[in-house]
């Protein structure tokens, strides 16, 4: 149903939750708990059969082979409340162990008492016509009722501790950082791969071709000094020039397509003036103050101005957008927002989702306030520390 | 005039070097980085000095801050800045060097269309203002509210005084005379309450300073 984890499952709407399977996966999940202490009940009983001095050096013993299983079964058991598979970390035994003994010495009780009570409870008070013939009847019968109706919250509680338990047991075996955090600088250095490609390919363009069709057009604008206004030729040698006048043009918006280099240059402020500069809608711009910020940055922020203001040419009949740019607190805030029409969707990729992935990468947030009939905000926030 | 001409790119380079002195100036020297450019102007003291943006040996904006530097260390030095692309802050940082007069911020593109090249050279070897058109139409764009009451002969007018242009050249452009011209500004200068400047450098900056908002 989309839901990942007990606790997921429980933020649906009650009759989709209560028609669901997670409180029966659930029970079983803390039924399990029936294992670990029959384990340690067998343990303990062992152990005091065999008295000193066996017991002695029983009790170092059993635990080193039973903590391994127990920790096997906890990691399989985990499945039935938590579907999201565990990374590997790079200290599973220790963590295993942790989690072994935490069931070993506290949770397999509490789970079997919690389950206990809640399932037990209104089961008993369903049954009190049968087990307690001696009270009126009517009163047997709201017990009954009574016990009925708490079943469905039996459902939650269940669900709550299952997904809870869990949870602990998930954040023991692979707390949240430890892999995920490698994952973000990997795709850090992909992003910053990229741009250095970006930037070479820029660089290539502009050494190479832009400087020639330079020379072409300067070779061909002096050669049009060099024959008669309205001969063949000089109709011939016009259209060539033109061509080579186009053909730079193109080239310029090409390249600065591929890289920026004023933001390179001068950083983010000088950039965004740039890019709202070209814009067909005229744009405010306030960025003073912002200084340089990390590489990383500074691109992120600027991918976001540019394909924020194309979508306000290309999609919001706007007559005017504004810029700003703000760092507080080690945060780097960028807003723009338009008087346009509205019914931006990032959920329908309107280039947004994209800046959504760009974002990610330097834990960047976006969020897209653009109701119906507008205005249209779009605000970044990217953390400068790096 | 005499010149010197700061261009990494070989071709381009000895290009402008023929095109110069082909309309009768005197290339004094040729350079490919911005710290040969600052010791050849030392050197040679030349009357222009015509720079690549772009320059070794970081490939950023070197030729500018020579540019500005020189602008610093001459007075009076004339200097056009040719770059690859439009780029706001280049123009603005010349415009504020040395009050504006005497400098020029071209697109490379416009080494093509050679006899308008070398007018502006020459506009800016006289202390005048040169900006590229490009710089000018992104303005224009930006101020829009206060233009729409130019009729538009007006606001064509405007572009060109903003990239430089003298009442002639103006006149030239638009095929009429230089007294229907002198008409039309007065017209652009009383609606945008700008001070009346007759001509020069100085009626540029307050163009582009009004257009810059």
């Amino acid at each position: 149903m989309g839901n990942r984890t007990a606790l997921e499952a429980l933020t649906q709407r009650p009759p989709a939750f209560l028609r669901s399977a997670w409180t029966w996966r659930c029970v079983a999940y803390l039924l399990g708990s029936v294992v670990p202490g029959a384990a340690v009940g067998l343990g303990v009983m062992v152990v005091g059969l065999a008295g000193p001095p066996v017991s002695l050096l029983l009790v170092p013993v059993l635990p080193a082979l039973v903590v391994p299983l127990i920790a096997r079964f906890e990691r399989v058991r985990l499945r039935l409340v938590d579907t999201v598979p565990l990374p590997p970390v790079p200290d599973r035994r220790r963590r295993e162990a942790g989690v072994a003994v935490m069931t070993v010495f506290a949770m397999w009780w509490i789970d079997l008492l919690m389950l206990g009570f809640t399932v037990g409870g209104p089961v008993l008070l369903i049954l009190s016509p049968v087990v307690q013939p001696e009270v009126v009847p009517a009163a047997g019968l709201v017990a009954s009722v009574a016990g009925v109706l708490l079943l469905p919250v039996a459902a939650y509680t269940i669900t709550a501790w299952g997904g809870a338990r869990g949870a602990m047991v998930r954040a023991v075996l692979a707390p949240t950082g430890s892999e995920l955090s490698e994952v973000m600088r990997s795709r850090a250095r992909l992003v910053d791969a990229f741009e250095t490609e970006r930037r070479r390919i820029e660089r290539d363009l502009h050494d190479g071709a832009q400087q020639r069709l330079v020379a072409l057009s300067m070779t061909l604008g002096l050669a049009r000094l060099d024959v008669l206004d309205d001969s063949p030729m000089a109709r011939t040698l016009g259209r060539a020039h033109d061509e080579a006048r186009q053909a730079l043009a193109e080239l310029r918006e090409l390249i600065r397509g591929v890289h920026s280099q004023v933001l390179t240059d001068r950083g983010l402020g000088a950039a965004v003036r740039d890019v709202a500069g070209r814009s067909p809608v005229p744009v405010d711009v306030d960025v003073d103050g912002l200084g340089r910020l990390p590489a990383p940055v500074e691109v992120t922020a600027y991918y976001v101005v540019s394909e924020a203001l194309a979508n306000v040419a290309r999609h919001s009949a706007a007559t005017r957008a504004a810029v700003t740019a703000r760092t507080a607190a080690g945060t780097l805030a960028v807003e723009v927002r338009d008087d346009g029409v509205g019914g931006a969707d990032p959920a329908r990729g309107t280039g947004l989702t994209g800046l959504a992935d760009r974002l990610a990468v330097v834990e960047g947030r976006l969020s897209v306030s653009s109701p119906p009939g507008g205005p249209t905000l779009v605000r970044v926030e990217i953390p400068c520390a790096w | 005039m005499r010149v010197v001409i700061a261009e990494d790119a070989v071709l381009l380079r000895e290009g402008l070097v023929g095109l110069l002195e082909r309309f009768g100036h005197t290339v004094a020297a040729s350079v490919g980085d911005a710290d040969a450019l600052v010791a050849a102007v030392a050197e040679h003291r030349p009357d222009a000095v015509v720079t690549d943006v772009r320059m070794p040996p970081g490939f950023t904006d070197e030729g500018l801050r020579a540019a500005l530097d020189l602008r610093r260390r001459h007075p009076g030095l004339a200097v056009l800045v040719l770059s690859q692309y439009v780029e706001q802050t280049y123009a603005a940082e010349l415009l504020e060097s040395g009050d504006g007069a005497g400098v020029g911020y071209l697109l490379k593109d416009r080494i093509g269309d050679v006899r308008e090249f070398v007018d502006a050279l020459d506009r800016v070897a006289a202390g005048g203002t040169v900006v590229d058109p490009e710089v000018v139409r992104q303005l224009l764009r930006r101020r829009r509210d206060p233009l729409a009451r130019l009729t538009p002969r007006e606001q064509q007018v405007l572009g060109l005084i903003a990239e430089g242009r003298a009442n002639a050249s103006i006149a030239r452009e638009l095929v009429v005379t230089e007294a229907a011209v002198a008409k039309h500004i007065a017209g652009i200068f009383t609606k945008l309450d700008l001070p009346p400047e007759s001509d020069g450098h100085r009626r540029v900056l307050a163009v582009l300073a009004y257009l810059q908002g």
